[in-house]
Formats: C-alpha cells, sequence, structure tokens
C-alpha cells in the first residue's frame, strides 16, 4: 500500500496477539448478504505515473489568458511567505484544536485572524471561518431569524446569486421565507438597491422583518447606500446584515462604520488561490450583543494554570457536539487553514499593503472602464464602483466566447448567472485588480472594439439583407 | 528566561500586534497613483484606515514558525483520535493541488476552459459512487455536516414531491455524532434519539416503536461511533423502507469498510463521505474538508445543481442555471472545495481497487491489535472485534484510584502522544475512543501501549502527577470558565494587553 508501514511480518504478528486466522475474520459482523461486490476502480498507480497523470490534467485547464474574470472570486498577489509557512504540517495536518495544551499554534492563530477581521469590518465578534461566502450568509441570515425570534429576511438583488441561491436552500429546510428587495431600474441609482421598495416591504407590520441582507460593493460592483439601509433596517426592529469584500475593507466605510449588526462574505481574495471555487473562506461578524447567538467555533484568550496566556475554544454551549439538536448550527469542520491564510496574508501586506491592493485595483478598474468606453463598451449603471462594473456589449455571450480565442477572458457575460434579468443581457461584467496590467487592458479594449467594429459592420450587412428580403 | 523552563515553553511568543512597529514590512505590491479612489464620494470610504500589524517578512516567519511549534500534528506524532482518522496526508497530493493549472483556474472560468478540472470531479464523483455503491455523487458540500445538511435537505424534497408533507421526524441513535441532530433540526426536523442495545447496536425494539408514517429519514453511522459494525442492520434498512422512510449512512468511519462494505448497494438511500478522514486530505488544524454526497435512484433528481456532466463527445460541462428544476439548488457558492478534492482524487488513484481495501484491512487490523493489547491495561467494554477504532473506558481505574478520563488523556500529552477522543461516545462512561489508523507502524502502537500502561500505574502510585498533567507542555491546563464568562476574542489595539505578553 502507497502509505503503509506494515509489512506481511507485521500483519501476522498482529492477528497472532489478537488470536484470529486472518484479517476476514474481523469483519465477521457484516451479514454475508451485505458483502461488498469486488471495487470496481483502476490499478493503484506508483507516485512518477500518478505526478504525470495530475500535470496531464492541470494542463487541460487554461489559465493562461489576460483575465478580468471576479465576481465573486478575485486574482490577487500573495506573497511568496504566505504559502511557504502554509506548508508547515504541524499547522495543516493537526486535527480542530481540542487539547489546548498542545494546540496553542492554531488557536493562538485564529484568535489573531479573528482580531485581524474585527479590525476590518469595524465588528467585535468574528467566528474561526465558515465554508464560504454563500454559506455564512445564509447563516448570517438565519442568525437574524434566531436573534429576532422573526421568520422573514429581506435580500437584495444585488447580493452574489449563488449567496441568493444558497440562502434559499438553507431556508427551504428551517420554512422560513426569503423574499428579494429589487434593484432600481433606471436614473443615477441604476443597479443599486430600491430603498423605496425596501421601506414598503418593511412596513408590512403583519410579517415583520428579521434581517436585511445588501452587499457591498454588490455583485454588479456598485457602491450600496449602506448607512440608509441600515437606518430603515433598525427603524422596522430589523438586524441589518452587510455582505463584504475583504481587501475593499482596507478603504471602504465598514460595516461598523454604517451601523450593521451583522457582516458575511468572501475572504477568498485575501491570499488564497482561486482553485476552481474553494477551499475559501466564510466570514461571519457580528456586534458583540449578538456574541450568543453566532455559529462556528470562536477562540478567546485565558491563562494556564501557572498563569500564562493562552488561548482556547470558548463559549463552546452553541456548538453541535455540546447542544446536539439545539445547537446555533451544525458545523463542526470548518476553513480553518484558509483563515491561517487570510491572516498570514494580513500581516505580510500590512495596513499600507492592503490599502495599496485595494487602491491599486481601483486605479486600473478606472483605466478600463476608459479604454472600454472608448471602444463602445460603456459602463451600464452610472452609481460609484470600487474596481468591479458592468459594460454594454451587445450580444455579449457571443462575443465573450471570440474574445476568448483572442486569448481574453472578458469577465463574466451576466446572462449566464441571471438570465432572469433582462437588462442584463447584454452585459459583461469586467474586474481589475493589482494584478491587472496596464497592457492587458490595452489588449482587451483593442479586441473588443475589433469585434464591436466587426459586429457592426455584420450587423450593417444584416440590415441591409434584410431591407432588399421586405422590399421584394 | 531561567534554566529549569523547558525548551518547549520558550517557543510562547507575542501575538502579531505586539510585533508590531510603525514603519516594519513593505515591499509586496506597488504604490497605486495619489488619486486612485478619487472618483469614489469620501463619505463611502473609510475614515481611518484598519489597525493591522506592521511586521517585517523574517519576524513574519518566525512568527508562525514558533507557532507550529506549538501544536501537536499527524506529521508529528501518533495522533489516535476516535472518529476522526487522523492518518498520514501524503505530500503529492499538497503538491498536485498547487499546480497552476488546478489552483489558478476560475471558477467562472468557462467549461471550454476547465476541462482538466471538470474532467477530475467527473472521475472522482465516479470512483465516490463505486466505493458507496450509490448511483452518483456530488462534490459540492464544504464539509461532513453540510453533506448531512444537503442530504436530508434531499430527503425532505423527496418526501414532499410525493405529496408526502407529514413526515417531520428523523430517528438517530444516542451514540450518533452531534452533527446529526443538529442537522436534523437545521433542516426543519425533530430528533428522536434511539437508545443503544447493550451489544453497542441499536436497540431494535425501542427502534421499531419510534420508526413509523411520521419518520422521514434514520441516520445510522456505520460502523457506530462504538467502532462496531451494525450487526442487524438488515432488520433496520428492512424496517426504514417498509416504513416509507430513507435510510442515511453518515459515512464518518467508512475508512473500516471500503471494499468489504458497499452502503448504497446495501440498501442505504443516501449517504455523506469525509475526504478529510477517509481520503486523507489534511484536517488543517479543523478544516477545510470536503462532504461528497451519494444517492441512491430515488433521491438522483435532488442532487444540488450544478452537476458535473460528461456530454456523449467525452467534454464535459456544467449544468446550466435552472436545467434541472428538481435540484434543492445550491447549498454554496460555485461548484465545491476543488483544491480538496483534487487531494482526495490523487489519493484514490495512489491506492486504486487493492490499495482501498488494504487500507481499510491494515486500519482494522491495528485498531484490534491495539484493542487486544490494551484489553488488560484499561477497561475495555465491548469485547467483539472492532472495526477502525475502538472504545476504552477508565471506569475501573476511576474506582480505584480517582483518575478520570481526563487525566489520562492529558498525562499522554506528557508522554509524546495526542489523546484519543474522550468522553464520546456519551453512551459509554469515561470514554476513550481510539483509532490507530493504517499508516502507523507497529513499533508506534507498541509504544502507545506502553505508555497507558505507565500511566494506569502512576494513577496508583503517584495520582497527583495525572490530576495536575500534563507538565511538558507549552501551557498546562488551561482557565476555561474564564474564558467563558468574560470573553476576550479580540485583540484591541488600543487598550492594549489584558494579560502581559511573555517576552
Amino acid at each position: 500500500m502507497a502509505y503503509g508501514p506494515h509489512t506481511n511480518e507485521d500483519r501476522a504478528r498482529m492477528l497472532a496477539a489478537i488470536g484470529v486466522e486472518s484479517v476476514d475474520d474481523l469483519f465477521a459482523d457484516i451479514p454475508p448478504s451485505l458483502r461488498a461486490s469486488k471495487l470496481e476502480l483502476a490499478s493503484p498507480e506508483s507516485e512518477a505515473e500518478l505526478t504525470v497523470r495530475l500535470r496531464g490534467l492541470a494542463s487541460r485547464n487554461r489559465v493562461d489568458l489576460a483575465s478580468f474574470l471576479g465576481a465573486g472570486a478575485y486574482r490577487h498577489f500573495t506573497p511568496a511567505v504566505v504559502d511557504q509557512l502554509l506548508l508547515r504540517g504541524e499547522f495543516y495536518t493537526a486535527y480542530t484544536p481540542y487539547q489546548p495544551e498542545i494546540s496553542q499554534g492554531t488557536l493562538q492563530t485564529i484568535y489573531e485572524y479573528q482580531s485581524l477581521m474585527a479590525e476590518l469590518t469595524g465588528l467585535d465578534v468574528v467566528s474561526a471561518s465558515h465554508y464560504d461566502g454563500a454559506a455564512a450568509t445564509a447563516e448570517a441570515a438565519l442568525m437574524s431569524c434566531r436573534a429576532t425570534r422573526r421568520e422573514r429576511v429581506l435580500v437584495d438583488r444585488g447580493v452574489h446569486p449563488h449567496y441568493r441561491e444558497t440562502l434559499c436552500t438553507y431556508f427551504g429546510g428551517a420554512s422560513l421565507v426569503a423574499e428579494e428587495i429589487p434593484l432600481v431600474a433606471e436614473g443615477p441609482a441604476a443597479g443599486t438597491t430600491d430603498l423605496a421598495v425596501l421601506e414598503r416591504m418593511l412596513a408590512d407590520a403583519d410579517r415583520p422583518v428579521a434581517g436585511v441582507v445588501v452587499a457591498n460593493p454588490s455583485f454588479l460592483g456598485l457602491l450600496e447606500p449602506m448607512a440608509e439601509v441600515g437606518r430603515l433596517a433598525h427603524a422596522a426592529g430589523a438586524l441589518f446584515v452587510a455582505v463584504v469584500e475583504p481587501v475593499s475593507l482596507a478603504v471602504l466605510a465598514t460595516p461598523g462604520d454604517y451601523g450593521a449588526d451583522i457582516a458575511s462574505g468572501e475572504g477568498q481574495s485575501l491570499g488564497l488561490p482561486l482553485s476552481y471555487g474553494g477551499p475559501y473562506l466564510g466570514i461571519l461578524a457580528c456586534r458583540e450583543a449578538l456574541v450568543r447567538g453566532i455559529p462556528g467555533r470562536l477562540v478567546g484568550m485565558t491563562t494556564d494554570v501557572d498563569g500564562r496566556r493562552a488561548f482556547v475554544m470558548t463559549l463552546r454551549a452553541r456548538e453541535q457536539d455540546i447542544r446536539r439538536d439545539k445547537a446555533s448550527s451544525n458545523i463542526c469542520t470548518n476553513q480553518a487553514l484558509c483563515a491561517l491564510a487570510a491572516a498570514m496574508y494580513l500581516a505580510a501586506l500590512g495596513p499600507h499593503g492592503l490599502r495599496d491592493v485595494a487602491a491599486l485595483g481601483a486605479a486600473r478598474a478606472g483605466e478600463l472602464e476608459s479604454a472600454l468606453a472608448a471602444v463602445g463598451a460603456p459602463r451600464l449603471h452610472p452609481g460609484p464602483y470600487l474596481n468591479e462594473f458592468a459594460v454594454r456589449v451587445p450580444a455579449a455571450p457571443a462575443v465573450h466566447a471570440r474574445l476568448i480565442e483572442r486569448g481574453i477572458l472578458a469577465g463574466l457575460p451576466l446572462a449566464r448567472v441571471l438570465p432572469d434579468e433582462p437588462s442584463l443581457a447584454d452585459a459583461l461584467l469586467v474586474c481589475a485588480t493589482e494584478v491587472t496590467t496596464p497592457d492587458e487592458i490595452a489588449a482587451f479594449a483593442a479586441a473588443l472594439g475589433d469585434e464591436l467594429a466587426g459586429a457592426a459592420g455584420r450587423g450593417a450587412a444584416g440590415r441591409e439583407a434584410a431591407g432588399r428580403e421586405a422590399a421584394r | 528566561m531561567t534554566p529549569s523552563e523547558s525548551p518547549a515553553r520558550d517557543r510562547l511568543g507575542p501575538t502579531l500586534f505586539e510585533r508590531s512597529r510603525p514603519g516594519r514590512g513593505g515591499g509586496k505590491v506597488p504604490h497605486p497613483p495619489k488619486d486612485a479612489l478619487s472618483r469614489i464620494p469620501a463619505d463611502l470610504l473609510r475614515a481611518e484606515g484598519p489597525h493591522l500589524p506592521e511586521v517585517s517578512e523574517p519576524e513574519l516567519t518566525r512568527h508562525y514558525v514558533n507557532l507550529s511549534k506549538l501544536n501537536y500534528s499527524v506529521d508529528s506524532g501518533f495522533y489516535p483520535l476516535g472518529s476522526c482518522t487522523m492518518k498520514y496526508n501524503p505530500k503529492i497530493d499538497e503538491w498536485a493541488a498547487r499546480l497552476a493549472g488546478f489552483s489558478e483556474l476560475h471558477p467562472f472560468a468557462p467549461d471550454d476552459l476547465a476541462q482538466g478540472t471538470l474532467q477530475l470531479l467527473w472521475e472522482l464523483e465516479t470512483a465516490l459512487a463505486e466505493i458507496g455503491g450509490m448511483k452518483a455523487v456530488t462534490l459540492q458540500p464544504a464539509a461532513g455536516a453540510q453533506g448531512e445538511l444537503t442530504g436530508i435537505l434531499m430527503v425532505r424534497a423527496y418526501h414532499r414531491g410525493r405529496g408526502d408533507m407529514v413526515r417531520s421526524e428523523v430517528l438517530v441513535p444516542d451514540s450518533a455524532h452531534g452533527t446529526n441532530p443538529a442537522t436534523a433540526s437545521m433542516a426543519g426536523f425533530r430528533t428522536i434519539s434511539i437508545p443503544s442495545a447493550p451489544d453497542g447496536g441499536v436497540d431494535v425494539e425501542a427502534f421499531r416503536s419510534a420508526l413509523g408514517p411520521r419518520t422521514a429519514a434514520v441516520m445510522i453511522t456505520n460502523p457506530s461511533t462504538l467502532g462496531l459494525f451494525e450487526s442487524r442492520l438488515c432488520e433496520l434498512l428492512d424496517a426504514i423502507h417498509e416504513a416509507g422512510a430513507l435510510a442515511y449512512m453518515d459515512g464518518a468511519n467508512l475508512n473500516a469498510i471500503m471494499g468489504r462494505f458497499k452502503p448504497g448497494d446495501a440498501g442505504f438511500d443516501v449517504m455523506h463521505f469525509n475526504t478529510h478522514k477517509t481520503f486523507s486530505t489534511p484536517h488543517g488544524g479543523g478544516g477545510p474538508g470536503a462532504g461528497p454526497v451519494g444517492v441512491g435512484e430515488k433521491l438522483l433528481p435532488f442532487l444540488p445543481t450544478p452537476r458535473v456532466l460528461r456530454e456523449p463527445d467525452g467534454r464535459f460541462r456544467l449544468e446550466a442555471v435552472g436545467e434541472r428544476s428538481t435540484s434543492i439548488g445550491r447549498v454554496r457558492a460555485f461548484t465545491g472545495n476543488t483544491g480538496i478534492l483534487v487531494r482526495a482524487y490523487a489519493y484514490i488513484r495512489a491506492h486504486g481497487d487493492s490499495g482501498l481495501r488494504e487500507v481499510s484491512d491494515d486500519a482494522v487490523l491495528a485498531a484490534n491489535y491495539l484493542k487486544s493489547r490494551l484489553a488488560g491495561v484499561v477497561d475495555v467494554p465491548f469485547s467483539r472485534p472492532c472495526m477502525h477504532e475502538f472504545v476504552a473506558s477508565s471506569v475501573s481505574l476511576k474506582a480505584e484510584t480517582g483518575i478520570r478520563t481526563l487525566d489520562v488523556a492529558k498525562r499522554l500529552i506528557d508522554y509524546g502522544f495526542h489523546p484519543p477522543t474522550i468522553y464520546f461516545p456519551l453512551t459509554v462512561e469515561e470514554a476513550l475512543l481510539i483509532e490507530p489508523t493504517e499508516t502507523e507502524s507497529l513499533e508506534t502502537l507498541d509504544a502507545f501501549v506502553e505508555a497507558m500502561a505507565r500511566i494506569v500505574e502512576e494513577a496508583h502510585s503517584s495520582p497527583d502527577l495525572l490530576h495536575s498533567a500534563p507538565h511538558y507542555s507549552p501551557v498546562r491546563r488551561l482557565d476555561e470558565t474564564t474564558a467563558a464568562r468574560q470573553p476576550n476574542l479580540r485583540w484591541r489595539a488600543m487598550t492594549g494587553s489584558q494579560t502581559p505578553c511573555p517576552e
């Protein structure tokens, strides 16, 4: 066996000590009628063969394009020191720190992660981690229901569609109600949450609202009127859940600043690789008053019997292994190593480095906006954004496909994930970060310009042909 | 520092925040133009930057290297933590997940750009379906508990789809992991706890009287958390299906039975896998894991979206939005903890058909060996052959010496071992749940037995040594009461430390 230490002699010694003839005797409890047929799997592979196979599969993916794709998962530069330190087996081959005397490394790093994330969010309580931004947002919404003893949550359509779908799945189980707040259709606030509709939804006294969930920046990259949302939610006795992106919190107003009670979000942008969707980092934070209702592990500072400072998992009466069917969530395994990576990333960059990442992304995005507008792809919404925005491109999915052949991954055709939103049918969601180069922006603009000019030519030719047809 | 302090203790160090000095660090990313944020209204920006620490790269490296040394890990020693399957994590799996083709692939990359990963995921689903005897597998859940939720939500959708709205209960044996009842609650069901019989199996009489037209599903951990195969399984599965309920298998203990028992073929309707247990993806200090779910015919329509599909021409693609209306929906963003699934795939490929069966055979052999050697040292309540783990107990030791399981566990730390799982399952007093796994050598197993024997001697000769253990760990027993009564959950830059920095 690939990683087992036992020689046949070892096995014989163990069988003799147990007092059985063969290992088959140890499986006598399996009823004969239930014994398995042979495993139909490939034969074992040596490490050398496996290496070739894995390299081959990895090379079938294409990651060489100039990418403007974000939409909830972002390309960033990660300092080399982060992955080097993550490869310490003492971190990644340890279990959950249930024995604190020999887990102070993991425990202190979680405490530090909680502290760093508290600084970013402006909220004092941060859970040790959740699965991803979607699951953390669903847990935040459930938390608002428990805290208010109400059953109805309002979710803005500017929240990532995967988060909204996940929230609906979780709510379906709990028989809770999630309703969507529409986006403003036109005008200066187009694409952001519709405050007038929100106010009307909150006014329904027979169906009181537990929580209002709004993302900043939104899925469309727009900055939302968070302070106003918070005032409306609180006036109706609801909690305010802010869905955030942590790099942006180096420069944007924080959930603490605009009065959010709970913040959730995706921590992938803090040094975690894209890895086709995971493992990522679910961020969940709340005000101190809600600490006993937050799901997931918490680490606190304490002392040992000799008075030494030490760290330990605490407020455990919220968790499934203690409270069983009365627990605040069923979460057990979380994303601890991803939280460690995020903490290392923040420490490696420091406050100025993180601000530079956010601001340089914003600067590159501004350049991208100008370059795309110049070739006939203007922004779809007029409001402020940080580093991601939607542009109007006729026949966006087809143009997107043709740009791949030119080496450009032109963001996300919004019709692919929001087919029920007609205003987004001809739109690409594009983003820039600190790793986006001016050359890539120029190449994208040039290729898109060609496509749009070509399409205009084809469109004009098509109209002429149709005109001749009609005249006949 | 005094010479009497042990070297391990010297490594306790300051927090990142205490190491911070203004002006340290930098040089990682270029500076943006000064007007980078000028197009954003000032009231949307934060007034003051976050108080993140400023540390140089050498200090950062020492900070984390020294913290890592305070941890016990599989890479440093024997970790017989029952129900957690702390086996060796192969290094090639770490290498594979970091290949740029895998790690730099965006989750919204069009299918044409993602054929390598999609093929890997499809092959992994196929292999897991074969191992579990299931029709199909979803790789989306991020952990075992999320797999449980996915499975039970599919059960709910199945019953509702048949117009059966009255099934509001999930039956769970009292020896189950806490995630089972917590999952049932999250999915909107009431948990009915079923007592265990004296032989450790499910009490069939109690089970039959709880089962009825309100039962939606029965969650069975098999082998059980006592490390025993559920010997009356045929009877249980028949009764479940006669009652119109579905059978859920908690696959936490799958490491015992690969190639010996296929849950789906035996009659289970749904199960979850823990890749971080059975397929040796690292535990990471608490995660990330992955919790794939296998289903039989009945639950096939309800699998989460998107599924990975293979076209007749051999290309792979993800299901489109809205393509399958019967799905329970998503349980997370994107397609899953893909980086973890790459590791699990590599592990399954390395072992293949014969290797996986050998994994289970050796895991069960090692557990039975350890059990037979410990039988004269501590109580071993169940004498029949165990699977990959077994329960020991300090009940006799406690009666004779006052020494509890907690003390034994803490003293094991002084002997250089990670303690077994303690006080679980809840059905055995003073329980020690011991799982050696297949990757520990005979020498290691023997050394553990020797340590246990010496601890039992110490319990009689010098019990105070055990009451106050551990003595040689970086810190000793902690004040957990104060931690919970006056929670300090974050560093406060402005107020400084409540307790002094160890430096």
